[in-house]
This record gives structure tokens, C-alpha cells and sequence, in this order.
């Protein structure tokens, strides 16, 4: 945590924003191993695929739009704002002298809500994973919620920057142009992620369906099955991998996704449950909810995986 | 043992007001998204160092395994993390226009082209 | 059926965003629309109507009984509020036909009203849920929406306004976020009544004191309150014409809605709200609201610009009833959240048929369009009056109640505030309409006929329900007083 601290400062002190980007993916990852030591694997694999993976992608395409330098400001006015935070962390610090010391057992939020999970979610949703069983069953909805929020931003990413019909014939232009320039690229690059890109997708989908027994599950594997694009995407050319993809079946996707998990919860309304019950889905109760929970987590994946990708080829086809 | 308890709590408050200083500070629009992060980021590490148990395992049922962390943290974080990734993806994205439309993408120089219509 | 209303209630504008995204035709998305938020105005009145007569409805999430799954709990202020979003989302949808044709790009129309339609959900979703944290998941889909919509002005300056909320929504929603951690942690729980009942016993610990100063910071970033509310001007300003009456009327409504929630239900229990000093300061703020951005306002000259620092100041009035503590003040508030709603929803679809047809809404452009455009500028004065708080006007009910609370406490100080804000309200619609009326239209300019009807009659209907609802203000006051009672008869 000390080294996360450390990288912090750095940040705040760089003046170049390549090296910025760089550091805060780093810093993810940091804060990524210490999720594993902290015992939530789950967490940390997201974090390591979404903060320094996606996220650095978008900044790093975002310099390459703007600029990577940053300038020094002459004045000094930071001073307010050094107040105002040395203020708010001492706040911060006053409000942590009554909380419970770390890793203690005997903490509140140990025995109100948590234990029922830890013992009951076994027979009550029968699955191992008690993170799953929580995301996508005990608080399900909030789950619709951060999926609603993921395909804010894919829809909202578009109506900001997304460039509206006109592509289509400059993009074959492009794409032959682009396809001669590929050729003298670098051929082990090319022969090694043609081999790997496979792997990734495989991989994103082992992760999909494992997410009932181990770490994984729809949002991890919907990022990682994006990642498998993006690197196509960006070893070859963007043109490309937009073929692979056209944009209209990734917007009826993202949109597929979200509807699939709603939809799922409105089965559960008209089988005589309320919304997102998964228990009214099949005769036995625990059978229910593992179908319930595999379709909201494939809706999950087929949303996130599509957002990205979105995101991902809206960025990267802004012309500067 | 009492203050060596509370040490993470602190060592989490700094890196918050790192990326609060970061966001409130900075001129550079780039840089103020990298500060939220940094901000956000830390806040999830609070929430995930709250519901470590000393002895603790991960939430994955098992035999012969009686203490688990605390999983709620980690779904609501799950969550959160997701919603830090999209606000990051549309604050660039209007980075990226704001460029287009301004030709710079620091705070004061847009202030004053802002002054100026 | 009328079972899962509740749920209903929010999923119904879900399912129709993805819908609006795969049809990709303007027409239809906005048909779409147009037909999601009438019905969920109709579920939100029906909601209303089963919680004055029965009481508490509450709605568990996949069956899983609160404080385990997620929980909704409407009682008399959500059902309120439900109706006020959905009221004022239904009148818009009309309106915004012609006015976002105007001012966004065809391609982009049907990601617009997509955006639309989860704004209302988010919003919706905040004034129904009981859980603290689906609360935040909420909020967070509200506001990146918002910022894709203002950000869809056609000044350059709605991007800059558009980032700058989001770098402070953002802020917000992280110490929203801060603040339900520490209270998690105290009490292991995130459910609101569950919350209610356990925190009195750890009340007095420094964790969840300053829980709750960063709850009121953050959700103060939301709703504008006084100094933080550097995001709002710009962003009303530049924001299109539709999104503007949105977000005016409901945007930081909800956000004093769920103030008052965490206040009155999570920390009702609780001694330091009454006992401290933060009604106070609450008070010192609210008529520093009141006071400065009536005096910005006065020296505005874009018109949208001036009614949003006089936004600022009528959430300074809300807070101000909150801060008293008593049954009539916190009445007064919920009863201005609706008023306030009406009217000034009103008065920005007055600048929207303005901007429409002129093309600008900077003041030097009004001259003669009290003869120009007589229709659409004699509902921005009939608004105009009732922002002032002339008798037989929503405001005037609003500001009785807000002053009687304030003599009930003899905060004499707080009713020369409500009338010193209120004379200088007098003076800013002034400006505006001496310009309007009694300058000539300038030589040579084109002739300007009246905005299209589709933009008129959802005008007037809301000009026209603001003085409704102030001759015959007994609906509206039954309902904000058993709503008050209710806050103040501890948790749900």
C-alpha cells in the first residue's frame, strides 16, 4: 500500500501524461494484488482488467487525440486547494479513530447481513461462489443497475464522438490503404497474437460460465472477450477489426444484453415472483436461480463486451 | 495495537486526497480524469480492506473452511468499479470534442476563451 | 398486477432505452418515449394513490426480504416525487418533439431519447429505492446521462459545462460513496430503515458523524446547494432547450429528495441532526443561496443563464424549510419541490420556444418580442409572477408556508431573507420584461411568428398548473404535510 502511495505522489508530480497514464495503470495493478491479499479475488480481477487494462487503452487513445504534455502553470494557485484537502483528510482521519481495528472479526459489518450470506446462500442459491450469489441474486438489481451504467457510457461515448453514417465508403478506402502499411509491420507481432487472440476469447468464455464456482462471471468475461478485439485491433488495423465486427451487431448486442437481464427479472414477474426472482424459473428452487443467475451473467457479459468494443472503436476512429 | 489497527484506514486516506488533490488542483482535463481515478480507486480499497477477517479466506464455499471475508464489499465494489470505468470513457470522450473545439485541453487556457465570447 | 407496480415503475423505462437503440429511427424512439412515460406517470399516480389510502408500500427485489436483497419502500414523499418526475417527463416528451429536432443532429435523435429514458429511470430509481447503495448505482445512471445530454448544446461551451459536472458530479457521488462506507461499516447494513433502527446506537461514534458530513457534502454537489454549485449555471445555459426543462424540474428535485431522505429516515433517530449545528449552518447556507444568486441573476444577460442562478436561489428556499426542522418548514420544501417544478419547467420551455424561433436567448434579442412572439412571453410573465410569489401563484403557497415555519421558530432574520429574494426576483423578471415589452423590435429584423403548438400547449400546461395548484392548493398541501409527518415519525 506504501508503493500505491508512493505512485500516487509520482502522478500528482509528472508532468508528462504517457508517463501519468502509465503510472495509474501501474497503480491499478497494485491495488489489484492487494485486493488478492485482502481476499477479494473476484474485485481483483476486475480491476486488473477494467482499471489497467480498458481504462489505460481509452487514456492512452485519448493523448494520441490531444496532447501528451502537460504545461506548468506559473501561478500558484494550488494553495487553496492543498488547504481544502489537508481540511477533508483530516476529516477522514478523525472519522477513522472509532472504526473497528482491520481484519477484526468481531466488526459490525461481520454480523449483521454478511453471515446469513456466508450460511445460507449455499442451500438458498446453490452455488459456491457466495460474490455471485450476492451479485447477481441477493442484490441482483443493483447488478441491472451497473450494467445500466456501463451501457449509459457505450450509448453516451457514441452520441459524443460517434461519427454518424457518413464512414462507410472512406472506411474501404482506408482499409486498403491501411491493409498495404500492415504488411511491413512487425510479423512476429502479428504471427503471435493470431495465435493468442483465440486463446483470450476461449479464455473469456471459460471465465463466463466458471463464475458460479470460482472467481469470474459475466464482467470479467465480457471485458477480457473485448480485450481480445481491441488487441486485434490494435496490432492489425482498426478498419479491420471493425469488419470483423460492424458496428450495427454491436449495437444490437449492447442492447441484447441489457434486455436479456431485464427480461429475465420480468419472466420471474409473470411466473408469479416479484421482478428478478430466479426461484419461480424451474420447479426446484436452487435449479431456478442457476438459470437465473447463467442468463443475467451472459447478459452481462454480451452488454459489457459489447460497450467496450464500442467505446473501444469510437475512440479509436476520431480523426485529429 | 489500537493505532497499528487504524494504519491502513490512513495510508487509504492519503491515497484518497492524492486524487482529490489531483482532480481539484490540475489544469490538465487528462490529468483531472487520471485523479478521479486515483480518488475512486482508493475508495474501493477501503470498502475491500473493511471486509477483510484476520484468518479470513475468500467467499468461495468449501469444505472445511469455517472464516470467510465479508463479500457484500466486493459486490458493491464490483459495481462501483464499473461505474468508474464508464465515467472515465465519457469524460474522455468529451476531452476529445472540448479539443476539437477549443485546441486545448487546459482548464485556464479554455477559461479564457470562455471570457472572451 | 398492481402488485409489482413498484418495480414497474423503473424497469418499464429500462427496457424501453435498449428498444429505442435497436428501432434507430427518430420517430420511432421518440414514440417510444412519448408512450413509456405517460404510462409511468399513470403507475406513479396509481402508486400515490394506494400509499394515501393503505400506507407503506414495500416491494423486495427477487423476494429476497430486506436488509439481504434490495428493497423498495414508497411511502407518502417518494410516491410525491415519483409523480413529480413522471409529470414533468410526460409534458416534456411533447415539447421536446420539435425542439430537439431544431437543435440535434437527426443521426443522433434516437440516442437522445435513449439517454432520455434513462435519465427518468435513474431519477426514478432514486426517489423509489430504500437501499443506500442501489441508491448510488442509481444516481450514477442519472448523472452520466445528464452529462451526455448537456453536453449535446450547440455552444462549444455546453462540452466545457458538461466535463466540469461530471469532474464535480463525480467528486459528489465518491464521497455519496465515502459516506455510506463508514455507515456501512457501523452498522452493517445498507438498508435505509434497517439503518434507521441500528445507527442511534452508534451515533455518538466520530465514524459516523463524519458518515454524514460527507453524505451532505456529497449529495450538497448534486443539488446545488450553496457554494457548490459552480456546475449549474453553465450547464442549464448551454444545455438543449429539452434537456434544460428536464433536468431544471427534476434533476435536483430528487437530489433534495434524497437529502431529506438521509436526513429525516437513515439519521432520524439519530439526536445530532437536532441537537447540532448543521440546521445552522444548513440555514446560513440556504439564505446565502437566497441572497447572492438572486443578485448574480440580476446581472445576467442570457436569459436561460438568469433563471438558472435563480434555480440556485430557489433550492436555497428548499433547504431553508429543511433547516428548520419543523413539520411546516420541511411541508413547505416538499410542497415547493413540486411548485417549483411546474414553474420553471415552465419558464425554460418559454425559452425553448424562444430559442426556437430566434435563435438566441441573449437579452438584447427580446426586444419586441412581447408583440413578436405574445403567447409564449405572456406564459414566461405569468411564470414570472410566480417565481416572484404573487398571490393566487404556486410560489406565493410555497414562500406562506416557508415564512410561517419561519415565525413559527421567529427566524425573523430568514423571512426579511425570503422577502428581500424575493423583491430582487422581482427586479431580474423586470429586466426581461421591460426588454420584451417596452422596447421596440429592432429595425430590420426578420418577422418571428409563434412557436409550433406542439411547444405552446405543454407550455401553458404547465404555466397553467402553477396557478391551478396556487388558487387551489389543498391537493398538493394535504399531500406535503402528511409527507412531513410522516419524515418526522421516525423510520418507515
Amino acid at each position: 500500500m506504501v508503493f500505491m502511495a508512493v505512485t500516487g505522489f509520482a502522478i500528482a508530480r509528472l508532468r508528462n501524461l504517457f508517463g501519468v497514464v502509465m503510472l495509474t495503470g501501474i497503480f491499478s495493478l497494485m491495488s489489484a494484488v492487494l485486493y488478492v491479499v485482502l481476499d477479494a479475488v473476484d474485485v481483483a480481477f476486475t480491476e486488473a482488467a477494467v482499471g489497467a487494462g480498458i481504462a489505460t487503452v481509452l487514456m492512452l487513445s485519448t493523448l494520441a487525440l490531444t496532447s501528451s504534455e502537460e504545461r506548468v502553470s506559473e501561478d500558484g494557485k494550488p494553495m487553496w486547494a492543498l488547504g481544502l484537502v489537508v481540511v477533508t483528510g483530516a476529516v477522514l482521519i478523525y472519522g477513522t479513530l472509532d472504526m473497528p481495528p482491520f481484519g477484526d472479526a468481531y466488526a459490525p459489518i461481520h454480523h449483521h447481513v454478511a453471515p446469513r450470506y456466508l450460511e445460507r446462500s449455499g442451500q438458498e442459491v446453490g452455488i459456491p461462489n457466495v460474490v455471485t450469489s450476492i451479485l447477481a441474486s441477493y442484490r441482483g438489481y443493483d447488478t441491472l443497475g451497473e450494467v445500466y451504467v456501463i451501457f449509459t457510457a457505450a450509448c453516451g461515448v457514441l452520441l459524443i464522438i460517434g461519427q454518424p453514417k457518413r464512414g462507410r465508403r472512406r472506411t474501404l478506402r482506408m482499409l486498403v490503404g491501411e491493409m498495404r502499411h500492415g504488411m511491413r509491420q512487425n510479423v512476429i507481432l502479428r504471427v503471435v497474437s493470431k495465435l493468442l487472440i483465440p486463446f483470450i476469447l476461449v479464455f473469456a468464455l471459460y471465465v463466463q460460465w466458471h463464475g458460479d464456482f470460482g472467481p469470474g462471471g459475466g464482467f470479467q468475461a465480457g471485458v477480457i472477450f473485448a480485450s481480445g478485439f481491441i488487441l486485434y485491433a490494435l496490432i492489425f488495423d482498426v478498419d479491420t477489426s471493425r469488419m470483423v465486427v460492424p458496428s450495427g451487431v454491436t449495437r444490437l448486442l449492447l442492447a441484447l444484453g441489457v434486455l436479456l437481464y431485464a427480461g429475465v427479472g420480468v419472466v420471474g414477474l409473470l411466473r408469479g415472483g416479484n421482478f428478478l426472482n430466479y426461484s419461480v424459473l424451474a420447479e426446484e428452487q436452487t435449479v431456478g436461480q442457476h438459470l437465473g443467475i447463467l442468463l443475467v451473467e451472459f447478459g452481462v457479459g454480451l452488454t459489457v463486451a459489447a460497450a467496450m468494443i464500442t467505446i473501444f472503436f469510437t475512440f479509436a476512429r476520431q480523426e485529429h | 495495537m489500537e493505532f497499528l489497527g487504524l494504519l491502513n484506514y490512513w495510508i487509504i486516506v492519503v491515497l484518497m486526497m492524492t486524487g482529490f488533490y489531483i482532480v481539484i488542483a490540475h489544469n490538465n482535463l487528462v490529468k483531472k480524469i487520471v485523479g478521479l481515478n486515483i480518488f475512486q480507486v482508493s475508495v474501493f480499497v477501503f470498502y475491500i480492506t473493511m471486509a477483510k477477517v484476520k484468518g479470513g479466506t475468500p467467499p468461495i464455499l468449501a469444505e472445511g473452511i469455517e472464516i470467510y471475508s465479508n463479500p457484500l464489499p466486493h459486490v458493491l465494489i464490483l459495481t462501483a468499479i464499473v461505474v468508474g470505468v464508464a465515467t472515465t470513457a465519457l469524460g474522455l470522450a468529451l476531452v476529445v470534442r472540448i479539443r476539437d473545439a477549443y485546441g486545448t485541453i487546459e482548464d485556464d487556457e479554455i477559461e479564457a476563451q470562455e471570457n472572451e465570447l | 398486477m398492481a402488485a409489482h407496480y413498484p418495480a414497474l415503475q423503473v424497469v418499464l423505462a429500462l427496457l424501453a432505452a435498449p428498444v429505442c437503440l435497436i428501432l434507430r429511427r427518430p420517430n420511432a424512439a421518440w414514440a417510444v418515449a412519448t408512450v413509456i412515460t405517460w404510462i409511468s406517470l399513470a403507475l406513479a399516480l396509481s402508486l400515490l394513490g394506494r400509499v394515501w389510502e393503505t400506507g407503506v408500500i414495500l416491494y423486495p427485489m427477487g423476494d429476497w426480504a430486506a436488509p439481504w436483497g434490495i428493497e423498495y419502500q414508497i411511502d407518502t414523499v417518494n410516491a410525491f416525487m415519483l409523480v413529480i418526475v413522471t409529470l414533468i417527463g410526460s409534458v416534456v416528451m411533447p415539447f421536446a418533439r420539435a425542439s430537439v429536432e431544431a437543435e440535434i443532429e437527426e443521426e443522433r435523435i434516437y440516442l437522445f431519447y435513449c439517454m432520455y429514458l434513462l435519465n427518468l429511470a435513474g431519477l426514478l430509481g432514486i426517489a423509489i429505492t430504500g437501499d443506500v447503495f442501489n441508491l448510488f448505482v442509481f444516481l450514477e445512471i442519472s448523472s452520466l446521462s445528464s452529462y451526455v445530454m448537456i453536453s449535446l448544446g450547440r455552444d462549444k461551451r455546453a462540452l466545457t459545462a458538461a466535463y466540469r459536472y461530471l469532474v464535480m458530479g463525480t467528486i459528489g457521488a465518491t464521497f455519496y460513496l465515502i459516506g455510506v462506507g463508514m455507515m456501512y461499516m457501523m452498522t452493517g447494513t445498507l438498508n435505509m430503515a434497517d439503518l434507521a433502527t441500528i445507527l442511534p446506537a452508534v451515533a455518538d461514534s466520530r465514524t459516523v458523524m463524519v458518515a454524514l458530513g460527507f453524505l451532505t457534502v456529497g449529495l450538497g454537489l448534486k443539488l446545488a446547494l450553496f457554494p457548490l454549485h459552480l456546475w449549474l449555471p453553465n450547464a442549464y445555459a448551454y444545455a438543449p432547450s429539452a434537456v434544460t426543462v428536464f433536468l431544471a424540474a427534476t434533476g435536483t428535485k430528487v437530489a433534495v429528495y434524497a437529502f431529506i431522505r438521509i436526513f429525516f429516515t437513515v439519521f432520524g433517530g439519530v439526536e445530532i441532526f437536532t441537537a447540532g449545528v448543521i440546521p445552522e449552518i444548513l440555514a446560513v447556507l440556504a439564505a446565502l443561496a437566497m441572497i447572492g444568486a438572486s443578485a448574480v441573476a440580476i446581472y445576467q444577460t442570457d436569459v436561460k443563464r438568469l433563471l438558472a442562478y435563480s434555480s440556485i436561489a430557489q433550492i436555497g428556499y428548499m433547504v431553508l424549510g429543511i433547516s428548520m426542522v419543523t413539520v411546516t418548514g420541511l411541508a413547505g420544501t416538499i410542497v415547493h419541490l413540486f411548485n417549483h417544478a411546474i414553474m420553471k419547467g415552465g419558464l425554460f420551455m418559454a425559452m425553448g420556444c424562444i430559442l426556437f424561433k430566434i435563435g438566441s436567448v441573449q437579452l438584447d434579442q427580446f426586444e419586441g418580442l412581447g408583440k413578436r412572439m405574445p403567447v409564449t412571453m405572456a406564459a414566461f410573465v405569468a411564470g414570472g409572477f410566480s417565481l416572484i410569489g404573487v398571490p393566487l401563484t404556486v410560489g406565493f403557497v410555497s414562500k406562506w408556508y416557508l415564512v410561517q415555519a419561519a415565525l413559527e421558530k421567529g427566524w425573523w432574520l430568514a423571512v426579511a431573507v425570503i422577502l428581500v429574494s424575493s423583491l430582487m426576483a422581482v427586479i431580474y423578471i423586470w429586466r426581461v420584461v421591460e426588454v420584451a415589452y417596452f422596447r421596440p423590435p429592432p429595425k430590420g429584423s426578420a418577422e418571428v411568428s409563434e412557436a409550433p403548438l406542439s411547444m405552446l400547449v405543454p407550455l401553458w400546461i404547465l404555466i397553467g398548473a402553477s396557478y391551478y395548484f396556487g388558487i387551489d392548493a389543498t391537493r398538493t398541501l394535504d399531500i406535503a404535510f402528511a409527507a412531513a409527518e410522516s419524515l418526522f415519525g421516525g423510520p418507515l
